[in-house]
């Protein structure tokens, strides 16, 4: 064939077949992503479905499996969670702040902070584990193997999320408003705290609560800083010793079944109710966005 | 001529002529300067976008700045309420006198400096917020007293654009056209009781009958504000303005300099420097 035959005119057969061929290998890699997710929930489902009832959610666990559920797990879960977002809130934001509001980001300090904060994003989760265990529960702080240390290393954990979530928040907006606000006489502090920070919050909160069902699933930090496997009573404050769902479905996992007492059904369960909150979760943050984003 | 200093002979009371200009004729009072700029010279980095500009600016006038892009007129109206600082790279060297205070001495506060001397911009730039919060937002921070909603509703009225908003000053800023948007800016500005107006290209995102409507404002204002313009548009700083100053930028270091500062009769009639000449007539530029 000439190119001048490719020059003008229909695409030739070849290239036809070329681009089918491009299109069908898309889609079967498509096709094998969301095939295999499918799949998973649908077994574990199966499995759970029948365990997660009211009696799940209000039991504490057992060695009987029949009686064993997952309150105790639930709510250090949510004690967790409280705690860091608590932690992840006030830091993050103060942090994002400072790096897009203040700092001058042609100082080499700001560019190596703004540098490692990138790279903190990609450390595995369970070197955060080791920093809480060395630091937070021994070391320095001593907290001990309780809900507070817990919170914290998973904190410590997603806080670059909450930065760079923050930051994309204030870059949103734009510089007018606060030439707008500056040229009425308003202080940077009034501009930020009145103007620019209202504006961003929208954006803000979506980062939190992403980074909050990112931590919400993480197990291994939270098995280094000593979470508990078998506890049945609910934290009673930030010092309380405590367990959490990741962990209660790695415990039920890790048991050997038999025909008296089969935990797997228990972990499916557990697997289905942690599903069921990431989702609520992601819900809200992207309801959030829709709602509240401010178009410009 | 170029870096010559031009100098306003502060006494002599301009001759109106009849018809053209929309300003009253009655005899203007002897003009008192506002501003005093001293070999003003405004860098970017190590460039300097606009070199030794040394003119007077008069109290209750409108002084446009007009010149072709890149001249330097927005960067200089800037350095007078010092947004320039927020440029973190831009540094401004000479003097710039407001009242015989230096608005770049060290124990000014450029914060101080704003409150007198209020900025509207190029496109309107409203807060995200009803547009009463827009309005109330400078004097609740400036911590002014007296009744908000008498605060606003001066301000609007002020700012001729009362009657479109009245009934829905709780909606969205938004909602508003882009002429309305710039008038509520202007409002905005006016709230906080300036002393100086400072204008750049307020018209230039604007459709003809908003301009119109912006220009008619600004004759009013001018009563009570001294008002500076930056702009693109020959014929409305013509139509609106008491004084001109023509700046144009050299084309081979594209630093903008002022070439001629008179009033505007004079500079769109009968201009000093050929420069002048060739822009106002549309010969260049």
């Amino acid at each position: 064939m000439s190119t001048m035959e490719h020059a003008v005119g229909e695409p030739s057969r070849s290239q036809k077949a070329k681009d089918l061929a491009f299109r069908l290998a898309l889609l079967a890699c498509l096709t094998l992503a969301v095939g295999l997710l499918v799949v998973l929930l649908v077994d574990v489902a199966l499995d759970g479905a029948g365990t997660l009832d009211l009696d799940f959610i209000t039991s504490f666990t057992s060695i009987t499996a029949d009686k064993a559920g997952i309150q105790a797990a639930l709510w250090g879960t949510i004690w967790l969670m409280g705690v860091c977002a608590f932690f992840i809130v006030p830091v993050g934001v103060a942090t994002a702040i400072y790096l897009e509001e203040y700092a001058d980001s042609t100082r080499w300090w700001n560019k190596l902070i703004e540098l490692n904060i990138q790279n903190l994003a990609a450390v595995p989760s369970i070197v955060y584990g080791i920093l809480g265990l060395a630091f937070l529960v021994r070391g320095p702080l001593h907290l001990g193997n309780v809900v507070l240390a817990g919170g914290l290393t998973l904190g410590l954990l997603v806080l670059p999320m909450v930065i760079i979530a923050g930051r994309e928040a204030l870059r949103a907006v734009p510089p007018s408003i606060r030439e707008g606000s500056m040229a009425l006489g308003a202080t940077q502090w009034q501009t930020i705290w009145r103007q620019v920070l209202p504006a961003a919050i929208p954006g803000m909160a979506t980062g939190v609560i992403l980074a909050l069902s990112r931590a919400i699933g993480e197990t291994a930090p939270l098995i280094v800083v000593g979470a508990a496997t078998v506890i049945a009573f609910n934290p009673t404050g930030l010092d309380s010793s405590f367990t959490a769902m990741p962990i209660q479905i790695f415990d039920w996992i890790s048991r050997a079944s038999n025909d008296i007492n089969d935990y797997r059904p228990l972990a499916a369960a557990g697997i289905l109710l942690l599903m069921i909150l990431l989702l609520a979760m992601n819900s809200v943050a992207i309801w959030l966005r829709n709602r509240y984003e401010q178009k410009w | 001529m170029v870096g010559d200093k031009v100098t306003l002979p502060l006494t002599v009371t301009p001759a109106k002529s009849e018809g053209e200009k929309a300003s009253p004729d009655k005899p203007r009072e002897p003009r008192e300067p506002i501003f005093h700029l001293e070999d003003v010279t405004v860098f970017y980095g190590d460039k300097a976008a606009v070199r030794e500009v040394t003119f007077d600016i008069a109290a209750k006038e409108i002084t446009a700045l007009i010149g072709p892009s890149g001249c330097g007129k927005s960067t200089l109206i800037r350095c007078l309420n010092r947004m320039n600082d927020l440029i973190p790279s831009a540094r401004v060297d000479g003097k710039v006198l407001y009242h015989d205070q230096d608005l770049y001495a060290p124990e000014v506060d450029a914060v101080e400096v704003r409150k007198r001397i209020g900025m509207v911009f190029q496109k309107p730039n409203p807060f995200p917020k009803s547009i009463y919060d827009n309005i109330a937002f400078g004097p609740r921070v400036l911590g002014m007293k007296g009744d908000m909603d008498e605060i606003v509703e001066r301000a609007l009225v002020h700012a001729a654009v009362w009657d479109e908003v009245k009934d829905r000053l709780k909606t969205n800023a938004f909602g508003m056209s882009g002429g309305q948007q710039q008038r509520l800016c202007i409002a905005r500005a006016l709230a906080v009781e300036p002393d100086v107006i400072l204008m750049d290209e307020p018209c230039s995102a604007l459709d003809p009958i908003s301009t119109g409507k912006i220009e008619d404002l600004m004759m009013q204002l001018r009563e009570e504000f001294s008002i500076v313009i930056v702009t693109h548009n020959m014929q409305q700083a013509a139509r609106v303005s008491d004084r001109t100053a023509f700046f144009t930028v050299d084309a081979e270091d594209r630093v903008g300099r002022l070439v001629e500062y008179d009033d505007t009769e004079t500079v769109f009639t009968n201009p000093s420097d050929s420069r002048t000449e060739a822009y106002v007539t549309g010969k260049v530029g």
